[in-house]
């Protein structure tokens, strides 16, 4: 099961972090640092997964942010990462080219998403169909408002 | 899809960022997040009925504000205003809210819990999803106990949209997951085992993880799963890769539920059924078979998702350890990963087959890839992959090749990241002593060991080569011999030297024909200089070399000392010297060690300690130390002979074991009544064990030596003296109580108030990995009397933050004091003597502590006087006498204390030769009581 999930940047500014086990809030903020501090000393080259305490780090690094996933010793390295891409697929089919900004201006979005597709750290609903499906009927749920401005930076590539 | 479109525009939300965004300095961002703050409470306070969606952009801020990393103590309210709200957008960010800043109010969670409810019961199925997502993030106990029983109702009825269902199974696991008492099993179990067949992949991908998890609580009761989940794997593995459409990814069909099945099927043992067994055998075989297959996508996606299946059908196989033939092929397979140019399936090759390895099937198999790693030991570049070649390395060890093994782990030692040099100098000691077949051979590899990476030697594995040398008379000839030639080095490291001194203490004899052995104190002599408390394996090796040498030997301590003109350090080791000089202790010095009873290697427990999880408390830390003590026998004995020597004299006090101490510290109490009566008191002492953190750590050590001075979150100090004449030594204990090293860790002895000591130590190590212990020795000379103390000044960098810290070092007068024992009439004479008015002290106060007859006798041997009975003619008052002795004179003082039981209050009378002497011992004492 995946204990958390972290979204920062290259400068180490977290986007999103969610948690699927109880921890306090200082707990939360201690990790957050050592992780964060931890990966972003990693060279690009070196392998996705590293140990860190019991736990196994899956990171991957998208343009300017970093993924990084927690997972327990029995858990699969290589799906987690395969895990992340698919958010990052759904992330970017709904916004469109899904860049930094995105994230940080539509945050309750990005949540909703990984609703949709994690819950309890496990994987829900695996097809990207799907789970845009469910987001859309919501938003078709929504009021109308006058929309952002155009976006700034495109960022991620897939 | 353009964002644009779909943002419901909470425009406030969107300017609040920005200007976040553009804030120049953390002060202006808290300025900008606090005008905010105010302005929202203000609105929310307003007697002005908000509107849902001026009440959802507040909410959003605030929990924007809070993932920023600031505490949010108010809006809860609103939020849950929210939850009950019709609006979709207003619903979903009330619930937002309450996932991400749960509270435990419980007036909130009963308004909490009512929304959901009706969410629940709404036959909305968004509603519902979204009442289900909050239950899942939250899964606090209040949520399992009000929902527990519906959510498998909802799973489990027919008429559930799909959605919906896959929400309930992953909610169901987390509340099982936190309260498993309260998600009671029930006629809906047999169901949910059937929602593997269910014809929609996502309700299977989500019912699953839920099943894995029953399962492995309850095998029998879902064991119908088995069947079930291969022929779902059959049916996936068998399909064409655009069958599944959307569950297909990167041509890979269902790569997540193939993943979660062949995980279930891990919770149980290979099927009995015979059909069931031979389709599984088939799926596996397919799974390897498609591995060689030429990739239908050069992304990396597809390769990665369907190595993700591959190894877990390798993981399935391995729980198996039944299936010979596919062993093998997962060995051969991951083989070719080893040389894959995905770093990421290097590293899991390697992990993957150190289980292989312990497989009696596929251990042979593995061996085959040796090789490849050794040269994947030498040469990745990523650090994480090289301990797994280690780790692999270590795994595939056994007899025919443990000669090579241990060879290649030396040689990458010289070179090895320091992070895990420790860990790999306990991998390659625990291989020499297992797959030794000659004795020599193991002697040789050890001393290499610590010829290569001295400082990573623990206590475990050098004591552990003593032992087993101690214990196998074959190898003690060559023992000596050998440590006898490595210390002809030019430089040796510290624990070399400890060894040799130690080996040959013992066995020196052997070698004893040898012309060169008569060097052997010349050779020891200089590189133990500056380790003072091996003076004693010094001499017991002369001893044992040649009888006469012992002259020679205390001859050259006395020529060193006046060479290097290093005062005190030296004149401390000289007086060890002459200790030893005397025939009491020769005797027992030179017995011969016993053997050490044969158990578990200590060595071994500290390897599956330091593999455990990361996080070890110090106390657990001290436990272990403690209990690897007992184990090894080593502990106890040490190999320093003073301990030996001592171990009649004294017994470790409380507080030391607490500490973890044990006996490393060679305990050099003589056998004289006053020290004796110090530990006693120490054991006896109640305000020993009083250990509680307080900030007058100093006045605490005044009647005793050893405990902790100080303790915070970080760091713990433990102190262990000893005193002898006008001499002391101190071991200062640092204990690292964080999982986090401590870097840049200095200290430093202030003697700015206090220049009647001279202080001597050696700088600690820099780096305090976390969880660990560094010591460090003060040599103490006390040139005259002396008022205040030294201070003791500490740094390191914790984090980022520099750490500094100030403590006053618990040196004071009385720790000089040599007690004198005289009749009643001498007592008084004296006292006589003494009666000039600046020469007497005197203070009358309160009880503080407990007015006890034996609690208090403890603390005035612990001040270190002899403590006279029948002089005064007051049975019910103590005297004491004692001689202070500093390097330029000694100081005679008489004690007086008449305690008042009926008022509770104490006379204490002090008089001494020097009149700043009574003044100081009385302030000192007059708050010991």
């Amino acid at each position: 099961m995946m204990q958390f999930m972290l979204l920062f940047s290259r400068q180490g500014k977290l986007r999103l972090q969610k948690w699927y086990v109880p921890l306090s809030d200082k707990e939360k903020k201690k990790i957050t640092r050592e992780l964060v501090q931890t990966v972003l000393a990693r060279k690009p080259k070196m392998c996705s997964f590293l140990e860190w305490r019991d736990l196994k780090i899956v990171y991957k690094r998208y343009a300017s942010l970093y993924f990084c996933c927690a997972i327990e010793d029995q858990d699969n390295e290589l799906i987690t990462l395969e895990i992340i891409h698919r958010y990052v697929e759904l992330l970017d089919k709904y916004f469109g080219s899904v860049c930094e900004l995105d994230i940080i201006f539509n945050f309750e979005k990005a949540y909703f998403i990984l609703d949709e597709f994690l819950l309890g750290g496990e994987a829900q609903e695996t097809s990207k169909k799907n789970v845009l499906k469910a987001i859309e009927q919501a938003d078709l749920l929504q009021e109308v408002r006058p929309a952002l401005t155009g976006k700034a930076v495109i960022i991620i590539i897939i | 899809m353009p964002a644009v479109s779909k943002g419901d525009g909470m425009r406030g939300l969107a300017v609040f960022i920005s200007d976040i965004r553009n804030c120049k300095s953390k002060e202006a961002e808290i300025k900008r997040i606090n005008k905010e703050l105010a302005n929202i409470r203000s609105k929310f306070k307003g007697d002005k009925a908000l509107d849902g969606y001026s009440k959802k952009k507040y909410v959003c801020k605030l929990l924007f504000i809070f993932l920023l990393g600031h505490d949010i103590d108010f809006g809860h309210m609103e939020a849950v205003n929210l939850l009950s709200s019709n609006k979709y957008t207003e619903k979903q960010i009330g619930y937002l809210f309450i996932s991400v800043l749960v509270n435990s109010n419980s007036e909130l969670i009963r308004l909490i819990n009512n929304a959901i409810k009706n969410d629940l019961s709404s036959r909305n199925p968004t509603f519902m999803c979204l009442a289900l997502h909050c239950i899942a993030n939250v899964g606090s106990r209040e949520m399992a106990e009000a929902f527990a029983s519906e959510i498998p109702r909802i799973l489990v009825a027919g008429d559930t949209m799909d959605s919906v269902k896959q929400s309930a199974a992953l909610c169901l696991l987390r509340l099982y997951k936190t309260s498993p008492d309260l998600v009671l099993m029930g006629e809906w179990t047999s169901r949910v085992v059937h929602l593997l067949n269910d014809q929609h992949m996502g309700v299977v991908t989500a019912a699953i993880s839920l099943i894995t998890c029953l399962s492995q609580k309850n095998p029998d009761e879902f064991k119908t799963c088995v069947s079930l989940a291969v022929s779902r794997l059959s049916r996936i593995v068998s399909s064409a890769s655009t069958d599944l459409q959307d569950y297909t990814y990167y041509f890979v069909p269902a790569p997540w539920l193939s993943c979660k099945l062949l995980r279930l099927l891990q919770c149980y043992p290979p099927p009995e059924d015979g059909a069931v067994k031979g389709r599984l055998v088939e799926c596996l075989e397919t799974i390897l078979n498609k591995a060689q297959e030429p990739p239908k996508s050069k992304k990396v996606q597809h390769s990665n998702a369907k190595n993700a299946i591959l190894f877990e059908a390798i993981s399935l196989i391995i729980h198996y350890d039944s299936e010979p033939n596919l062993l093998v092929r997962a060995c051969n397979q991951l083989g070719q990963f080893l040389q894959h140019r995905e770093t990421n399936l290097r590293y899991l090759a390697l992990e993957s087959m150190c289980t292989l390895a312990s497989s009696e099937f596929s251990h042979e198999a593995v061996k085959t890839h040796i090789e490849t790693v050794i040269n994947a030991l030498k040469t990745e570049r990523d650090v994480s992959v090289r301990q797994r070649a280690a780790d692999l390395l270590y795994a595939m060890c056994d007899r025919s090749n443990a000669k090579q093994i241990v060879a290649e782990m030396l040689s990458y030692l010289e070179t090895a990241d320091y992070s895990i040099r420790e860990e790999m100098v306990l991998k390659v000691a625990i291989l020499a002593e297992k797959y030794a077949v000659d004795y020599s051979w193991y002697v040789d590899t050890i001393l290499n060991l610590i010829r290569i990476a001295g400082d990573y030697v623990s206590e475990e594995v050098w004591y552990r080569v003593i032992q087993i040398v101690i214990n196998r008379d074959d190898v003690q000839g060559y023992a000596a011999k050998t440590v006898f030639e490595a210390l002809q080095a030019p430089a040796c490291h510290e624990n070399m030297v400890k060894v040799g001194g130690y080996i040959l203490g013992e066995f020196g004899n052997l070698i004893a024909g040898d012309p060169r052995s008569r060097y052997v104190p010349f050779c020891l002599m200089f590189t133990l200089l500056f380790f003072f408390s091996l003076v004693p394996c010094l001499l017991t090796c002369s001893q044992k070399l040649r009888p006469q040498s012992r002259r020679c030997c205390a001859a050259i301590a006395r020529s060193a000392t006046q060479m290097l003109n290093c005062s005190s350090e030296l004149r401390v080791k000289e007086f060890h010297l002459q200790r030893f000089w005397s025939p009491f202790s020769q005797a027992t010095v030179l017995e011969e060690m016993p053997p050490f009873p044969e158990r578990e290697s200590s060595i071994l427990a500290k390897l599956k300690k330091k593999k455990g999880p990361g996080a070890v408390s110090v106390t657990e830390l001290e436990d272990s130390k403690r209990e690897s003590g007992e184990l090894n026998g080593a502990g106890e004995r040490g190999p320093d002979p003073s301990v030996m020597a001592a171990s009649n004299a004294s017994t470790p006090s409380p507080s030391a074991d607490l500490l973890g101490i044990r006996s490393a510290v060679p305990v050099s109490a003589p056998a004289s009544s006053g020290s004796l009566l110090v530990d006693v008191f120490s054991e006896a002492g109640p305000t020993a064990s009083s250990g509680a953190v307080n900030d007058d750590g100093f006045l605490r050590f005044v009647c005793k030596n050893n405990g902790v001075l100080f303790e915070n979150q970080l760091l713990q100090i433990g102190i262990k003296s000893e005193y002898r004449q006008n001499l002391g030594r101190m071991y200062l204990f640092y204990g690292n109580k964080t999982s986090v090293q401590f870097a840049s860790f200095t200290t430093t002895v202030i003697l700015d108030n206090c220049l009647q000591l001279n202080v001597q130590s050696k700088p600690v190590e820099p780096l305090v990995e976390g969880g660990a212990q560094i010591q460090q020795v003060l040599n103490i000379e006390c040139l005259t009397d002396f008022s205040d103390a030294p201070l003791l000044n500490i740094k390191f960098r914790y984090g980022g933050a520099l750490q500094n810290l100030t403590l006053k070092l618990p040196v004071t007068i009385n720790k000089f004091f040599q007690p004198t024992e005289m009749a009643s009439q001498d007592f008084f004479q004296r006292w006589k003597q003494l009666s000039q008015p600046q020469q007497e002290a005197q203070k009358i106060f309160k009880a503080n502590h407990s007015m006890d007859t034996e609690v208090i006798k403890a603390k005035l041997l612990g001040l270190g006087m002899a403590l006279l009975d029948n002089v005064d003619p007051n049975p019910e008052n103590y005297v004491c006498a004692g001689v202070i002795q500093t390097k330029s004179q000694q100081v005679g003082c008489l004690l007086r204390l008449e305690p008042n039981a009926q008022a509770q209050m104490y006379r204490l009378t002090l008089r001494c030769s020097k009149d700043s002497v009574s003044k100081r011992l009385c302030e000192l004492l007059a708050q010991q009581f």
